[in-house]
């Protein structure tokens, strides 16, 4: 593409959207405290833990109010609301940390793991669906579409369990979680690696069939167009037909795919760091959820939510790019 | 009743069903780890996780916090021994006024010194409202404590309370660092600084607690110079892991420990507790809060073969929250299982069998629910088979499973197979078990049980400085506790511990129902002896 790139109506539709995300990020951080208030779970309980089942009822009753969490729905909203706009993310309870902090020291670990995931997925989809595309039916198009119909139906958390057993305990190869091993106090490159591959593979591979199912898809049907017979018929070499004609027809699809499944990476990294005790901020989502932590829990999901918008604006963004045909008008 | 829940057994049964979960980092690639450079380090593999490591929120408040030191510090015999004080306090003769000599010369792994302003102020900020610690009310009867100078510290007492000194293993915390910060919130909860044995390098949540060797310790610097802390809550993965040379050391649940009986290089230390289990007998039930109901069951009930079927031999019986083998227990209040006498009790007192076998006196049928806390395998077990114990008796009682949220409104008028156990003391235990006017305040007197005898026996074992005094007073509590049991209770469960012999014979303290970081043979890691270290023959001290 060599013309010009169209920042205006770019901007705009980024504009439009960002005004859109307003209300979106407002009812569902309502959501978040009306949910978490509803929930069988007691703040109180999660906070004292054990020391809390001896504890006298005068105590746990000041613990309660010490928390705020005796305070009305809507005022503790409000007031999460107005000290967030103000920079103030509030105090976690159950990590007895400000929640800045729980964020600020587990989100590269999440990021990281995301992304390697991410890039596992959309690497190895591409390449396989392409493979396979050229040759439908062929015994790598048919094993590899099973395969990746099986692994769709298949729970990220169950291939987590499965991986552990057969490459940490089985084969012992692969440590099986955690982000250094046990002995170790520094955090080191080379730690990190191997005890990122577990992980990142296990999420990059449960995104996989879509990414590989959408290539496939998109490439065999590019094939079969104009554009590509007509190539054929100039004959250009196969190489050049299949990565320059049909490749980038059939990116198309993957584009918009990207954005919308952002929601299932974060849902998915949610279990895969849990099942390997990845020190990032999926784990804490979960421990903020169980434990009714209403600052965490709201940050975290005004943080997923910023993440899944983004995502859709960047794939509509690159789609408006990849196809002039279609207007920034999201 | 004290329903300590049971995050430990309930992490190690629980965490079952999660299977691998929470497998900590393993450690294949380095199996050398065991031996070599590791004779100075160990790394030990626990189930729990402290929420905070900051003593004003409760962390540490039994002692052997690794990272402080109380002012006193409990032995092996759990005898008090001075840590951070220079000797026992000097308690005036009414029993109201406690008087510390701090230990001089004593700093901070900072550099600064400790002095009597810091004992001061962990009290008193422990004592603020103000403060999220669920424990306060165990420094209930201090009124105030002020310094007298910079070596002495002086605890004046609302009432007598005898067992005031052993709740001075409580760790002290900084003024200089943690007085400047959010007391629930600030940096010191998960960067704590002490004057104990180990300093704290790392804690990674969910995955590891790092410590190393002070080497400015005031008891001498431990052998064991780097300390790890794994938390692995899955039994399996921890055995695993225990196996392959990753771990030196790990508590495991009986039928793993025994995986480990014919290892010539691991020894299984079995630690002996004040961890019970009961079931509460509620006297707002019509049928439980009945005397000879609750004897009938206190009888009926087959103690030995839910240790040797549950437990796999690994604990006692129970009789009360006392354990037979301490020095409090009174001889002779222990029951023999005996079904007929279970039966004639229910006879007399015209307790009548129906025609589905379930009894029935003035139109009561003698049946009520159990309530276990739900994913704990280990209460199930229990509750099932005190259920079937109590059937052959003629009383249907049905276990159900829920979460402390559940349980909690029910606890009046329900029974709840319940936990806990604190050694250090008969009053802790019993005092809120049984106190009636304690009856439904938070989790203590679950069983609403009110017994005139024994709240003045537990009044009168509280406020007498007089050990004589003391047992006699608890000897009637016990009694007492066999012509109205409140409580069924069943078991005192015995703690396993595999670790790694290069570290030499090591000893274990009585322990409490909650595994903290106390707990273990590596209660007193600061003073192993590990294989190579000690060849010179000279230590520090």
């Amino acid at each position: 593409m060599s013309h010009r790139l169209p920042w205006g109506p770019m901007a705009r539709m980024t504009g439009r959207r960002a005004l859109f995300a307003v209300p979106v990020l407002l009812t569902v951080t309502f959501g978040v405290f009306a949910v978490a208030a509803a929930s069988p779970f007691d703040p109180v309980k999660a906070y004292t833990g054990t020391a809390g089942l001896t504890a006298s009822q005068e105590n746990l009753d000041q613990i309660r109010a010490n928390l705020g969490v005796d305070q009305p729905l809507v005022t503790r909203w409000w007031n999460w609301l107005t000290s967030a706009l103000q920079g103030d993310l509030g105090d976690s309870s159950v990590m007895r940390q400000p929640v800045a902090d729980v964020i600020a020291e587990r989100m590269g670990w999440s990021v990281l793991l995301a992304a390697s995931a991410f890039l596992i997925a959309i690497l190895l989809g591409t390449g396989l669906g392409v493979l396979a595309a050229r040759r439908p039916g062929g015994w790598l198009d048919r094993g590899v579409s099973s395969a990746a119909y099986t692994l769709e139906a298949a729970p990220a958390f169950w291939l987590g369990l499965l991986a552990i057993w057969l490459f940490a305990l089985k084969l012992d190869v692969l440590p099986a979680g955690g982000l250094t091993d046990a002995a170790s106090e520094t955090v080191t490159f080379g730690q990190v690696a191997s005890h990122l591959v577990l992980p990142a593979a296990v999420l990059g591979i449960s995104q996989l069939p879509w990414f590989f199912l959408y290539v496939r898809q998109g490439v065999t049907d590019a094939l079969a167009e104009d554009p590509v017979r007509g190539a054929r018929a100039r004959g250009l070499s196969e190489r050049t037909v299949l990565l320059g004609h049909a490749l980038r027809s059939g990116m198309l699809q993957m584009l918009t795919l990207i954005g919308s499944r952002v929601p299932e990476l974060i849902t998915g990294a949610l279990l895969i760091e849990t099942v390997f005790s990845w020190p990032g901020i999926a784990a804490a989502t979960v421990e903020a959820a169980t434990s009714v932590d209403f600052s965490l829990l709201a940050a975290l999901t005004v943080l997923a939510t910023a993440a899944v918008l983004l995502g859709n604006l960047l794939s509509d963004l690159l789609y408006g790019l990849a196809d002039p045909r279609v207007a920034f008008d999201g | 009743m004290t329903a300590r829940s049971i995050r430990g057994a309930v992490a190690a049964t629980l965490v079952t069903a999660l299977s691998l979960t929470a497998a900590a980092c393993s450690n294949p690639d380095s199996p050398t780890n065991g031996s070599g450079t590791g004779t100075t380090s160990a790394v030990v593999g626990i189930a729990y996780e402290p929420d905070s490591l900051s003593p004003l929120l409760g962390y540490g408040k039994d002692g052997n916090s690794k990272i402080f030191d109380g002012l006193l510090a409990l032995d092996a015999d759990m005898k008090l021994r001075p840590a951070l004080a220079a000797e026992l306090p000097e308690v005036s003769a009414d029993g109201l006024t406690y008087t510390y000599k701090l230990r001089p010369g004593v700093k901070f792994s900072d550099g600064k010194a400790f002095g009597a302003k810091d004992v001061v102020f962990t009290y008193r900020t422990i004592l603020d409202a103000k403060t999220n610690n669920p424990s306060r009310t165990e420094l209930d009867a201090v009124k105030d404590v002020t310094a007298q100078g910079e070596d002495t510290v002086v605890f004046t007492l609302k009432y007598p309370y005898a067992p005031f000194a052993q709740r001075t293993v409580l760790p002290i915390a900084p003024e200089h660092i943690a007085g400047r910060q959010d007391v629930n919130t600030g940096a010191f909860t998960t960067r704590p600084v002490g004057t104990g044995p180990y300093v704290l390098t790392k804690w990674s949540k969910g995955e590891k607690l790092s410590f190393t060797a002070n080497p400015h310790y005031w008891g001498g610097e431990p052998e064991v110079k780097k300390f790890t802390m794994a938390i692995i809550k899955d039994d399996d993965v921890r055995a695993t892991r225990l196996r392959s040379g990753d771990l030196d050391g790990a508590i495991l649940p009986p039928n793993l420990a025994k995986g480990f009986e014919d290892d010539k290089a691991k020894k299984t230390y079995a630690a002996a507790t004040y961890d019970y289990r009961t079931v509460t007998l509620p006297t707002h039930n019509k049928v439980a809060g009945d005397t000879a109901v609750r004897r009938a069951l206190d009888v009926a009930v087959d103690r030995q073969t839910m240790v040797d079927a549950i437990l796999n031999g690994s604990g006692k019986p129970a009789y009360g929250p006392v354990p037979t083998d301490s020095e409090w227990f009174t001889k002779g209040t222990e029951r023999t299982h005996d079904l007929a006498a279970a039966k004639k009790i229910l006879d007399e007192a015209g307790w009548i069998p129906g025609k589905d076998g379930v009894r029935v006196k003035d139109g009561v049928r003698a049946a009520f629910p159990l309530w276990y806390l739900t994913g704990d395998k280990l209460r199930q077990e229990h509750a099932l088979a005190y259920a079937s114990d109590a059937k052959k008796a003629g009383i249907a009682i049905t276990a159900e499973a829920g979460t402390w949220e559940v349980i909690e409104p029910r606890m009046k008028h329900d029974a709840v197979l319940a936990g806990g156990g604190s050694p250090a003391d008969p009053d802790f235990d019993q005092y809120t078990l049984l106190k009636s006017s304690l009856a439904g305040d938070g989790f203590n007197n679950m069983a609403w049980y009110d017994n005139k005898a024994v709240d003045a026996a537990i009044e009168a074992g509280r406020r007498s400085g007089d050990k004589a005094e003391r047992k006699k007073a608890y000897d009637t509590v016990q009694r007492e506790l066999v012509k109205n049991p409140g409580y069924t209770f069943l078991t005192h469960i015995d703690h396993l511990y595999v670790v790694d012999n290069r570290f030499g014979a090591l000893t274990t303290q009585v322990e409490p129902h909650d595994h903290g970081l106390a707990s273990g043979p590596w209660w007193n890691v600061e003073q192993w002896k590990p294989e190579g270290t000690a060849d010179t023959g000279d230590t520090k001290k």
